[in-house]
């Protein structure tokens, strides 16, 4: 457990980084500290491995003031994490992520085979271990950055925007597989952000900072959805809260049955399973495949086969809603399907049902009236 | 010796034959007054170096002040230095010790800059993994420096190639002998072998030093020639 109490953080000429800032990261949990530009947030995360040192104001892990051990040994017990990783160029990977082993007396070569192991941890195979860290990508360089960070297994992580600076596609597999990594480590996280959306999805709790080291609240993600403390909390989480905060309930919803057709069935068959025009093609291990919209072909499409349910006549509109997933995504599923009906498939892919977007709503409707949105904050 | 008259000016082999070995002791010792003072002049210029870098408003004193060492003229710092270190006017000792200031002069800023150049990110992930100042130093600050210090290195060796020769006019033997030779074989007619021949191994010495320092420097950074990916 990492508590801040009462800390405050004033520059010489009187600006203040952080305002009398009191908070609590819980054990094994990731606490994010989220907020814009000039929060704070970063000078927070920094006074926990005493990077800077507060004005006043203590900051204690697991009830020991942080203070009481020298910096460097205080900051060989944890974990640190930045946006563009911080890599030594000059050291191949597996020496990167065996730094602090081999600075806090382990030998050379237990270091090196502990650091290859932590490489497939975070998804790198063995083979990356001799390379330099100019010859990785920045998504590469960020997992590395996360395994020199477990590699003395620290009980404390901090992190400060690791995945920043990489593309949305690899920073969605990044935040997936932190996720991962978290359940199976339990490590007690402080995560920097200034990323909304990253925050709601990552954090177990999340402190929102506004301009000035203000805390503004302090709050789960969904309770922050619900009910935002303030209208400076109310803008920073933003316009589209509701329809995100549906990522907090689970899709109860009773599914319809939805006819299909396997790719390559006659077209004749396809005509009389569709429904409204419409009717899903999957494949021959039952995982959908597209939408066929048959007015649109009347006699087939071109190919060899013309006559046939071919691969080149389905729309591909429409994501995949898992079973026993959230509201959001069984209500993206249905509102990004052509044929108005969301697909629901089980963990191998294969198809279960559908879902409407109506039907999405009423379940809303109904949770709402259940439970009065009014999650503690 | 060769009489001056009829021998041509590039006979420079033929006047090596004649004075080998005495021209392989003042070979000997311009590369060893070249290269000392380098070797002294950078165990000087690093903890300067670091001082300038590690307090920021130290730099522009301390840069500046060594860089003004450089306008000193040679000769000067030659004959004063007897007076500074109370050493005899033909020991060596001063050679070495006047090329040692010039070497601080042009490494100073090359180490303050070399250090500077070490990523932000990557020193704050250095510090806060718990490495000490010097284990910061030690362990990437130097390391990563080495090539911009390996590039100061040739620029100071190769002139303390050039600038031991002016040593031979206050008596201390070294290639620059050559040249004095020459000059005052050169009274009744020009006499050139063994100007050429200095210039030649004078030459010659400043490539094989330089080509050593690239080399060194090669061996030490194996980062830096991997193919980039991206």
């Amino acid at each position: 457990m990492i508590r801040f109490d009462a800390v405050s953080k004033e520059y010489p000429g009187g600006t203040v980084a952080v305002d009398e800032l009191s908070l609590t990261a819980p054990s094994g949990t990731i606490t994010v500290l989220v907020g814009p530009s000039g929060c704070g947030k970063t000078t927070s995360l920094r006074m926990v491995n005493r990077m800077i040192e507060p004005t006043s104001g203590t900051i204690t892990i697991d009830d020991r003031d942080i203070t009481s051990v020298s910096a460097t040994e205080l900051r060989r017990g944890i974990g640190y994490v930045i946006q563009h990783a911080g890599l030594f160029p000059h050291r191949t990977v597996v020496d990167n992520v065996a730094t602090v082993p081999m600075l806090t007396g382990t030998g050379r070569r237990q270091a090196r085979s502990r650091a290859v192991e932590l490489l497939e941890r975070v998804g790198l195979p063995a083979a990356f271990a001799d390379r330099y860290p100019a010859q990785l990508s920045g998504g590469q360089q960020q997992r590395v950055g996360v395994a020199r960070a477990l590699a003395a297994d620290p009980p404390v992580m901090l992190m400060d925007e690791p995945f920043s600076a990489v593309d949305p596609v690899v920073r969605d597999q990044l935040q997936q597989e932190f996720l991962r990594l978290q359940q199976e480590l339990g490590k007690t996280i402080v995560f920097v952000t200034h990323d909304i959306d990253e925050a709601i999805r990552l954090g177990d709790t999340i402190a929102v900072l506004a301009v000035g080291g203000r805390l503004a609240q302090v709050a789960t993600p969904a309770a922050l959805l619900a009910t935002p403390a303030d209208p400076f909390v109310a803008g920073f989480v933003g316009r589209d809260r509701g329809y995100r905060a549906l990522a907090f309930m689970s899709a109860e919803v009773a599914l319809a049955a939805e006819p299909a057709v396997a790719l390559g069935s006659p077209l004749a068959r396809a005509r009389d399973v569709a429904v409204d025009d419409w009717v899903l093609v999957v494949d021959e291990n039952d995982r959908p495949q597209g939408w066929l919209h048959l007015p649109a072909h009347p006699a087939g499409g071109p190919g060899p086969a013309p006559g046939e349910v071919g691969p080149a006549l389905l729309n591909l509109g429409g994501t995949l809603a898992p079973v026993g997933g959230t509201l959001r995504e069984a209500l993206d599923a249905a509102l990004s399907s052509p044929s108005g009906r969301g697909i629901v498939v089980d963990d191998a892919g294969r198809l279960v049902g559908s879902v409407s977007a109506a039907t999405v709503l009423d379940h809303v409707h109904d949770t709402a009236a259940d439970t009065p949105a009014r999650g503690g904050a | 010796m060769t009489s001056a008259a009829g021998s041509a000016p590039w006979d420079l082999f033929g006047y090596f034959a004649d004075h080998r070995e005495q021209v392989l002791e003042l070979l000997w010792s311009h590369t060893w007054l070249s290269v000392l003072p380098v070797v002294v002049g950078l165990l000087v210029a690093l903890p300067i170096g670091w001082l300038a870098r590690r307090y920021r408003w130290a730099y522009p004193p301390i840069v500046s002040v060594t860089g003004l060492l450089y306008t000193i003229p040679s000769l000067a710092l030659f004959v004063i230095m007897p007076t500074l270190l109370g050493t005899q006017i033909l020991d060596p000792l001063n050679v070495v010790a006047a090329l040692t200031v010039y070497t601080v002069a042009l490494l100073v800023r090359v180490v303050a800059d070399g250090l500077a150049a070490v990523p932000e990110d990557v020193l704050q992930a250095a510090t806060a993994m718990g490495l000490t100042r010097l284990q910061l130093l030690r362990m990437v600050q130097l390391p990563l420096a080495v090539p911009v210090i390996a590039a100061g290195l040739r620029v100071a060796t190769v002139a303390n190639v050039s600038l031991v020769a002016i040593a031979a006019t206050i008596g201390i033997p070294q290639l620059g002998q050559l040249f004095i030779t020459g000059f005052q074989l050169s009274v009744s007619g020009p006499y050139y072998p063994p100007i050429v021949l200095g210039i030649v191994l004078c030459v010659a010495l400043a490539l094989l030093l330089d080509r050593l320092i690239v080399l060194s420097a090669r061996l030490l950074t194996p980062w830096q020639r991997v193919v980039t990916a991206r």
